[in-house]
C-alpha cells in the first residue's frame, strides 16, 4: 500500500497557496512568473494522484501536455519581458499601471 | 324640406373653405361679399327648412337629422345629429337673418383693412359653429359648437391684435369662457354617468330615474356653463374687453348671438330646470343680480361700446330671470327681440364710429344727428326699444318677463323694475351724449389722440363727420323695422304668434302666470310709465352736459372693482404659485431628480472606479477573490446538501 | 507532544500500510517543495529564487516516481528543471533584474494582509472540502489502467498516441507558434540599424544546446540596454 492520495493533495494545495501568495506580493516580474510555475506543478501533483487513485492514464496524460504548454508559455512570457523591459532594467510589475481607471 | 337641415350648417362651413384658400386672392371686397352670399343662402335654406317644419303638424314638432357616428367609443355612443324643432329652428332663423346683416355692414366697416379677408372666414366659422350649437341634438355636438363660439370670439376679439388691449382682451375672454366650459364638461360628465347617452331626448326621458340631486348638480353645472358664455354674475368682465374687437364682431357676437348660446341652452334643458326647483331659483337669482349690478355699470362708462356690452349683460340677466321663473316664452321673446335692437344699437354705434374716424369716447362725440340723420333715426329706435318704451317691442318682450317674475318671485320683480329704470336712464344718457348737445369732436380733431383702433385720417384735418353707404345703412334699416313691429310677434290671436310656435317646445314645464288681464295692465302701464319717465330724465340731464361726475361715481365706473378683486384673490396668488414652481419646483425638485439620478450614476461610477488601479498585482488580488468565493458557495452547497 | 505526533501524523500514515520507506521519501520529498516553495517567495534576488525552484521541481518530480509516474518525472526535470529554469535564468542575466528588490516595502494599500487573508482563507476551504466531502466521483479507468503492471512509458505513449493524437498535434503546432511568438517579441526594431541577436527567448524547449549558443551573444548584447531608440511602453503616463 503506498501513500494515501490524500496527502499529496494536501501538499499540492499548500504549494499553490504558496505560489498564489508570491504572486500577489513579489513585485520582480520574474519571480512572479516562477510562482506561476509553482502553481502549475502544484496542479500537476495533483492530477498525478488522481491518475492513481482513479487509475486512469488519462492524468499523467494531462500533466504531459501541461508541460508542454507551460513550456510554450514561459517562451512566450519571457519574450514579452523582454520586449517591455528591455529600457528599465529594474523595472517592476507595479510600473504598468497605465490602464489606470 | 327639412331634410336640408344639414345645409344651413353646411353653407357656412364652405363658406369658411372657399375664404382660407381663396381670399387672399379674392381679395377687398370680394372676399366680403363671397361671405355673405354663403351665409345669405344660409338664410334661405332655413327658411325652407321652417316651412318644412310648419308641414309637421304641432304639437310635436321635431326632426332629428343624423349625419355619421360621430364618436363610439365603448359604451357612449354620439351621433352627429340635428334637432329641428321650433326653438332650434327662432334660434337659426335670426342667427342667419341678422349675421346676413352684419356681414353686408361689414363690407363696408372693415373696408381698408390689411386682413379683410381674415375677417369673414372667422366670421363664417362663428356662424357655422353657432349653428352647429342650436341645432345640436345631444349634448356633445352643443358642445362642440360651444367651444367653436368661443374660438371664433377669440379670434375675433383679438382681430387687430397688434394692439396689446386687445390681444389680452381676447386672452381674457378666451379663459373666462374656459372657466365656463368646465362646469359644463362636468355636466356632460355626470349626465353620461347617470344616464348613458347624451341625446336630450334619451336624459329628458330619464329624468324620473336619475334623482334630483343628480338633476340639480347638472342644472348648477350647466349654469357654470351658461355664465361663463353669456357673461353673467361672476363671471362678466369679459364682455367689456370684448369690445377691442371690430364693431361688426361685437354686434353679432356679443349682442345677438354667442352671448344668447346660454340661453338657448337653458331653454333646451328645461325639463331639468322644471325638476329642479333649486337650481331654477339660482338661475333666477343670478340673472336678476346680474341685470341691476351690470345696469349700474353701464350707467357710468365713457366708451359707447362698453354701455351697450354692460347693457347686453343686463338684459342677458333678465332673460334668465325670465328662464329662472319657467317663463321660457318670454326669455326667447326677448332673445329674439333684443337681438334685433342690440345689433341695431351696435351696427348704429359702429357707424358713428366710423363717421367720427374712429373715435369712441362719448365725451368727445356730441350732436350726431345734425351730421348723421339716418344713423340718428334708427338709433333711436333702437333707444327706445331698450328702454321699453311702448308700443316698440322691447316693451312688450321685457313687461312679458316682468310679469311671470312678479307672478313667481315678486322680490325678484321689484329688482327687475330698478332695473329697467336704469336701462331706460343710461341708454338715454348715451344718446344724450352722443347725439344730441354741441360739437365735442372738433376739440378733439384739433387735438388728436389715440383713442381708436385704426387711424384712417392725416393729422392735423378736422373732418366732419358723415354718413355712411348704403351697404352699411340698409341693414340698420331693416333692424329698426323689426325692433319696432317685433312686438307683434307677442299677440296670440295672430295665427303666427311666437307662443303658438314656440310653446309647445315646453310643454307643461312652461309657467303660466294666472295673472288676470287687470294685474297685466297694471303692470305694463308701471312698466311703461317708469320707461318713458327714466327716459325723460336721462335726456334731460345729458343731452346738455357732458360732464356731470356726481352721476358717474368710479366705483361703478371700474366695474364695481371686480378685475382688481380677482387679480388679488385669483391673480396674485397664481402668479405666485406659478413663480414658485419656475423657481424652485423646476430647479430643485424637477431637475434636481433628473440630475440626482445622473449624480448617483457618476458618484458610483467614480466609486467603482477606484477598483480599476492599473496595478496587476492588485487584479490578481481580484482573482483569488473570486476564487474565494467559488469555494465558499461549494462548501455552502456542501452543508446544505 | 509525542503524542500530538503520534496522533495527527504517524498513525495515520501507517494506518495506511504504507512502507516506512515511501513514508520517509514522501515526507522529504514535501519538505523540500516546500522549502523550495517558500524560498521562492521570500528569496530577494532573482537568482536565488530560481534556484529554489529548481529545487522545488525536484521535489516534485521525486513525488512523482512514488505515485509510479516515472516517465513524467523524468520529463519534468528535463523540460522544468533543464529547460524553462534555464530560460528563466537567461534572462534575469539579459535584463540585468539580478538586483534585489526591497522585499519589505509594499507600495500598494493592503496588499499584503489581504493577499495573506484571502490565500488562508481559500486554502482553508480547499482543505475542508477535502477533507469532507467525496474526492472521486467519476468513473475509473477511463483513459485507460494507470497503475497495475505494465511500463508506466507505454501506458503514457499509447494513450497519447492513439486515444490523444490530435491534442499531440495540436500542441506540436503550438510550440511552433510560441516560438514564432517569441521571436516576434523579442526582436529590436529594424530602426536601430544595428541588429541585435534574434530573441533570447527562441529556444527549444527540446534542446538546450542553441540556449548555450545564444548565450554569448546575450551577454554581448547587454551592452545594448540603454539603447534609446528602443520603445519603451512603461514610461509613466499621467491619465
Amino acid at each position: 500500500m503506498t501513500i494515501a492520495g490524500a496527502w499529496y493533495l494536501g501538499l499540492a494545495a499548500v504549494l499553490f497557496s504558496i505560489g498564489a501568495l508570491g504572486l500577489l506580493i513579489r513585485r520582480n516580474v520574474l519571480v512572479m512568473f516562477m510562482c506561476v510555475e509553482l502553481m502549475l506543478n502544484a496542479a500537476n501533483l495533483t492530477f498525478v494522484t488522481f491518475a492513481r487513485m482513479m487509475n486512469d492514464i488519462g492524468g499523467q496524460v494531462l500533466v504531459f501536455f501541461v508541460l508542454v504548454v507551460a513550456a510554450a508559455e514561459v517562451v512566450v512570457g519571457l519574450g514579452i519581458v523582454v520586449a517591455i523591459f528591455r529600457r528599465r532594467a529594474n523595472a517592476t510589475a507595479d510600473d504598468l499601471h497605465l490602464m489606470k481607471g | 324640406m327639412a331634410h336640408l337641415t344639414y345645409l344651413i350648417v353646411l353653407l357656412p362651413l364652405v363658406g369658411f373653405a372657399v375664404q382660407v384658400l381663396l381670399g387672399r386672392r379674392l381679395g377687398d371686397p370680394q372676399a366680403g361679399v363671397v361671405a355673405t352670399i354663403f351665409v345669405a343662402a344660409s338664410f334661405v335654406v332655413s327658411v325652407m327648412v321652417f316651412f318644412g317644419l310648419l308641414h309637421i303638424q304641432a304639437p310635436v314638432r321635431s326632426y332629428t337629422q343624423t349625419l355619421y357616428t360621430f364618436l363610439p367609443v365603448g359604451g357612449l355612443h354620439v351621433n352627429a345629429a340635428f334637432t329641428v324643432d321650433p326653438l332650434s329652428m327662432t334660434m337659426v332663423l335670426f342667427i342667419t337673418g341678422i349675421s346676413t346683416l352684419i356681414h353686408l355692414y361689414s363690407i363696408s366697416y372693415m373696408k381698408g383693412d390689411r386682413d379683410y379677408p381674415k375677417f369673414f372666414l372667422y366670421m363664417n366659422l362663428f356662424v357655422a359653429s353657432m349653428l352647429i350649437l342650436v341645432l345640436g341634438s345631444n349634448m356633445l355636438v352643443t358642445f362642440v359648437g360651444w367651444e367653436g363660439v368661443g374660438a371664433c370670439s377669440y379670434w375675433l376679439i383679438s382681430f387687430w391684435f397688434t394692439r396689446d388691449s386687445a390681444a389680452s382682451a381676447g386672452k381674457k375672454a378666451f379663459i373666462y369662457n374656459r372657466i365656463g366650459d368646465v362646469g359644463f364638461l362636468l355636466a356632460i360628465f355626470l349626465t353620461f354617468d347617470r344616464v348613458h347617452s347624451l341625446e336630450y331626448s334619451t336624459v329628458f326621458a330619464h329624468i324620473g330615474s336619475i334623482g334630483s340631486a343628480n338633476i340639480t348638480a347638472i342644472c348648477l353645472l350647466l349654469l357654470v356653463g351658461v355664465v361663463g358664455k353669456s357673461a353673467q354674475i361672476p363671471l362678466f368682465p369679459w364682455l367689456a374687453d370684448a369690445m377691442e374687437g371690430p364693431t361688426p364682431v361685437s354686434a353679432l357676437i356679443h349682442a345677438a348671438t354667442m352671448v344668447t348660446a346660454g340661453v338657448y341652452l337653458l331653454c333646451r334643458v328645461n325639463p331639468l330646470l322644471h325638476a329642479s326647483p333649486d337650481a331654477a331659483l339660482t338661475v333666477a337669482i343670478v340673472g336678476a343680480a346680474t341685470a341691476f349690478v351690470a345696469a349700474t355699470i353701464a350707467c357710468a362708462q365713457n366708451d359707447i361700446k362698453k354701455v351697450l356690452a354692460y347693457s347686453t349683460v343686463s338684459q342677458l340677466g333678465y332673460m334668465f330671470l325670465a328662464i329662472g321663473c319657467g317663463a321660457y316664452t318670454a326669455a326667447i321673446f326677448l332673445m329674439v327681440v333684443h337681438a334685433f335692437f342690440k345689433g341695431l344699437l351696435f351696427l348704429g354705434a359702429g357707424s358713428a364710429i366710423h363717421g367720427l374716424h374712429d373715435e369712441q369716447d362719448l365725451k368727445r362725440m356730441g350732436n350726431l344727428r345734425a351730421y348723421m340723420p339716418l344713423t340718428f333715426i334708427t338709433f333711436a329706435v333702437g333707444w327706445l326699444a331698450i328702454a321699453a318704451v311702448p308700443p316698440l317691442s322691447g316693451f312688450w318682450a321685457k313687461g312679458s318677463v316682468l310679469e311671470n317674475a312678479w307672478a313667481a318671485h315678486p322680490a325678484l320683480w321689484a329688482v327687475g323694475i330698478v332695473t329697467a329704470a336704469l336701462t331706460a336712464y343710461y341708454m338715454s344718457r348715451l344718446t344724450g351724449l352722443a347725439f344730441f348737445g354741441g360739437d365735442r369732436w372738433p376739440e378733439v380733431a384739433a387735438h388728436p389722440t389715440t383713442g381708436g383702433p385704426v387711424a384712417h385720417h392725416a393729422e392735423g384735418a378736422i373732418p366732419e363727420p358723415h354718413e355712411s353707404g348704403w351697404i352699411m345703412t340698409v341693414p340698420l334699416f331693416i333692424l329698426a323695422f323689426f325692433a319696432a313691429v317685433g312686438g307683434l310677434m307677442a299677440t296670440s290671436n295672430v295665427h303666427f304668434s311666437l307662443s303658438n310656435w314656440v310653446d309647445p317646445v315646453f310643454g307643461g314645464n312652461l309657467y303660466d302666470d294666472h295673472l288676470s288681464s287687470a294685474a297685466v295692465w297694471a303692470l305694463g302701464t308701471v312698466d311703461g310709465a317708469i320707461a318713458v319717465v327714466a327716459v325723460f330724465i336721462g335726456l334731460r340731464l345729458w343731452s346738455t352736459r357732458a360732464d356731470r361726475p356726481a352721476l358717474e361715481a368710479d366705483f361703478l365706473g371700474r366695474s364695481w372693482y371686480i378685475d382688481e378683486v380677482y387679480d388679488t384673490v385669483l391673480g396674485r396668488p397664481s402668479e405666485r404659485l406659478a413663480a414658485f414652481c419656475a423657481d424652485v419646483i423646476d430647479p430643485k425638485v424637477i431637475d434636481g431628480a433628473v440630475n440626482g439620478v445622473a449624480t448617483v450614476v457618476r458618484r458610483s461610477g467614480a466609486l467603482a472606479r477606484r477598483t480599476q488601479t492599473g496595478y496587476v498585482r492588485n487584479y490578481l488580488l481580484g482573482i483569488v477573490l473570486g476564487t474565494v468565493l467559488v469555494l465558499a458557495f461549494a462548501l455552502t452547497r456542501l452543508w446544505w446538501s | 507532544m509525542l503524542n500530538l505526533l503520534n496522533g495527527v501524523i504517524i498513525a495515520p500514515l501507517a494506518a495506511t500500510h504504507a512502507s516506512w520507506s515511501d513514508i520517509g521519501t514522501f515526507a522529504v520529498a514535501a519538505a523540500v517543495v516546500l522549502a523550495g516553495a517558500i524560498g521562492v517567495v521570500i528569496a530577494r534576488n532573482p537568482v536565488h529564487a530560481a534556484l529554489m525552484l529548481v529545487m522545488t521541481l525536484f521535489g516534485i518530480a521525486v513525488l512523482f516516481v512514488l505515485q509510479r509516474a516515472d516517465f513524467l518525472a523524468a520529463v519534468q526535470v528535463i523540460v522544468y528543471a533543464g529547460a524553462i529554469v534555464v530560460l528563466f535564468l537567461f534572462v534575469i542575466m539579459f535584463l540585468g533584474v539580478d538586483k534585489t528588490e526591497s522585499v519589505r516595502a509594499e507600495p500598494l494599500r493592503g496588499q499584503r494582509p489581504l493577499a495573506a487573508g484571502l490565500v488562508a482563507l481559500g486554502l482553508a476551504g480547499v482543505l475542508i472540502l477535502g477533507l469532507v466531502s467525496h474526492w472521486t466521483t467519476g468513473k475509473a479507468s477511463v483513459a485507460g489502467a494507470a497503475n497495475g503492471p505494465g511500463s508506466n512509458v507505454f501506458k503514457l505513449g499509447r494513450s497519447v498516441f492513439t486515444t490523444y493524437l490530435f491534442p499531440f498535434e495540436i500542441t506540436s503546432a503550438l510550440l511552433v507558434i510560441a516560438v514564432v511568438g517569441a521571436v516576434v517579441l523579442a526582436r529590436r526594431p529594424p530602426s536601430t540599424g544595428s541588429d541585435g541577436p534574434d530573441a533570447i527567448g527562441a529556444t527549444d524547449t527540446a534542446g538546450a544546446t542553441g540556449a548555450i549558443d545564444a548565450t554569448g551573444e546575450t551577454l554581448d548584447a547587454a551592452g545594448d540596454i540603454t539603447d534609446p531608440t528602443t520603445e519603451t511602453i512603461d514610461e509613466e503616463v499621467a491619465p
